[in-house]
């Protein structure tokens, strides 16, 4: 147990003493938000104010983003220098790593989320109420389950080089073909359709379930796609872990 | 219980078709270090990697403690220096040794780490701010800190000036001096020579010879000549 919170304690000491990896994936969201849900002020979508939707697209989008870099791209780094390995020497039970970098994921999402909340209320006029805010919160969290396992995959099968532009190649697009970005009604039919094969556009919409702005399908659907993508990211992940013992332990 | 710290049973182990290790039989005893000495290449990293349960004999057996390497029983036991390309840089000696601390039931206190591995003064320091022989020693601190009775040392010199090495050296022999046993992979001849009780010369995946330094160096000059001489005639 002490092995687990130390973990997590250094894990976070880590990222607040390098501010230039921590901060941008704070803060990104946060200005891209500021821009099109604020600044921008489009048209609503529906019946719900943009500032409104925008806070859930986005919010899961900087939940992505922070799942993607923090577990994905840091494990790719620490794998391929030598330093998991060291720790495997080690008689530290394997899981406590995985575990400390899946709350690290979170404790980001969280803020990324909190500082949507606070543009949005004191600069887009959103007027959430705590109920709400707080289940927004809780489902957007939740959520980078599915992002830190398709994190972990990207992970174990990226080059400590490689995997900070993969997971861009991979984040970026995936966001925008989501509607995360733009509303996804506002997007052309075709990649409405494509969509529904995204993982970050049943988050989204389980966020929207929320805020409002959702196009009322399932809950169970989106919540499914979510637990889907949650099992086949972390085989692929776990297929990973066992390619790199048996190259090893071959 | 075999109380053997490291047994090495006909141990090879294939990468593909390359043969890195080819029957290789080594016991290391109580209190003893054992210098395994070879060139790059020669099955040293390899020896090191299946004694750590890293890598899986091809045929043969590794044993530690009589027990298996991967076992996290057997890992309480044992403490290791890699060649690593790179360690988490922003946190500072003392944590690093605070944390690795935490994986062992029965740890070394900080301060007995910090003064064994000769990092006094330093534990606020980021790992990062550290000259090359300050962080081999912090290697070293989270190699012992959570009390091994043995301890593996991969080429854990590699790269230090004649001072820092010697400073390696004094906290190796102090380990020693516990009755406690290290595997240490070298090509510094010079350092076998200083350190070890036994000197194991691998070639190509197996031992050309074994003995006391003394016994290696046999009439040669120096261990070197004694080296090459066996190189050559292998």
């Amino acid at each position: 147990m002490k092995t687990y919170l130390l973990e997590i304690k250094y894990e976070l000491l880590k990222a607040l003493r390098m501010p230039q990896y921590s901060l941008p994936t704070l803060l990104f969201p946060v200005v891209f938000y500021l821009f099109f849900g604020v600044l921008f002020n489009m048209k609503n979508v529906g019946s719900v104010r943009m500032a409104e939707y925008l806070i859930a697209t986005y919010g899961a989008f900087g939940v992505i983003g922070a799942s993607l870099f923090g577990f994905g791209v840091s494990v790719a780094i620490e794998r391929g220098q030598g330093w998991l390995e060291a720790k495997r020497t080690t008689p530290m039970p394997i899981a406590a790593y995985f575990v400390s970098k899946l709350v690290m994921a979170m404790v980001f999402s969280a803020i990324i989320v909190l500082l949507l909340f606070t543009v949005g209320t004191l600069l887009g006029g959103v007027t959430l109420t705590l109920g709400k805010a707080l289940a927004l919160l809780g489902v957007l969290v939740a959520g980078s389950i599915t992002f830190c396992a398709l994190g972990l995959a990207l992970g174990f099968f990226a080059g400590p080089n490689s995997a900070a532009p993969i997971v861009n190649l991979i984040y970026l697009p995936m966001a925008f073909l989501s509607g995360l970005w733009v509303p996804i009604l506002f997007l052309p039919k075709p990649i409405q359709r494509l969509a529904l094969w995204l993982p970050p556009y049943h988050f989204s919409q389980l966020a929207l379930h929320i805020t409002g702005g959702s196009r009322g399908e399932s809950v169970l659907m989106h919540v499914t796609a979510m637990a889907a993508g949650a099992v086949v990211f972390g085989a692929i992940a776990y297929l990973g872990y066992l390619r790199d013992e048996g190259k090893t332990y071959g | 219980m075999d109380s053997t710290p490291a047994r090495f049973t006909r141990v090879t182990k294939n990468y593909g078709t390359v043969e890195a290790l080819r029957g290789l039989d080594l016991t290391i005893a109580p209190g003893e270090l054992v210098a395994l000495l070879g060139a790059n290449g020669a099955g040293k990293t390899t020896a090191v990697r299946t004694l750590l349960g890293l890598a899986k004999p091809t045929s043969g057996e590794v044993r530690v403690f009589g027990g298996d390497p991967r076992d996290a029983a057997t890992r309480t036991r044992v403490g290791a220096v890699l060649q690593i390309a790179r360690v988490p840089e922003t946190l500072r000696v003392r944590e690093h040794i605070d944390l690795f601390s935490s994986y062992y039931p029965h740890p070394m206190p900080m301060a007995e780490v910090i003064e064994a591995a000769g990092l006094q003064g330093l534990e606020r320091r980021k790992y990062g701010q550290l000259s090359g022989g300050q962080q081999k020693r912090v290697l070293f601190a989270l190699a012992i800190c959570g009390n091994p009775d043995l301890l593996i040392l991969d080429e854990p010199t590699v790269g230090l000036d004649v001072e820092a090495r010697r400073a390696l050296w004094k906290q190796i022999r102090a380990f020693i001096a516990r009755g406690r046993s290290v595997l240490l992979t070298t090509h510094y001849l010079a350092e076998a020579e200083a350190l070890a009780d036994q000197v194991v010369v691998i070639h190509r995946g197996s031992i050309i010879k074994e003995g006391t330094p003394r016994e290696i160096k046999g009439d040669a000059a120096t261990l070197e000549d004694a080296f090459i001489d066996l190189l050559e005639a292998s």
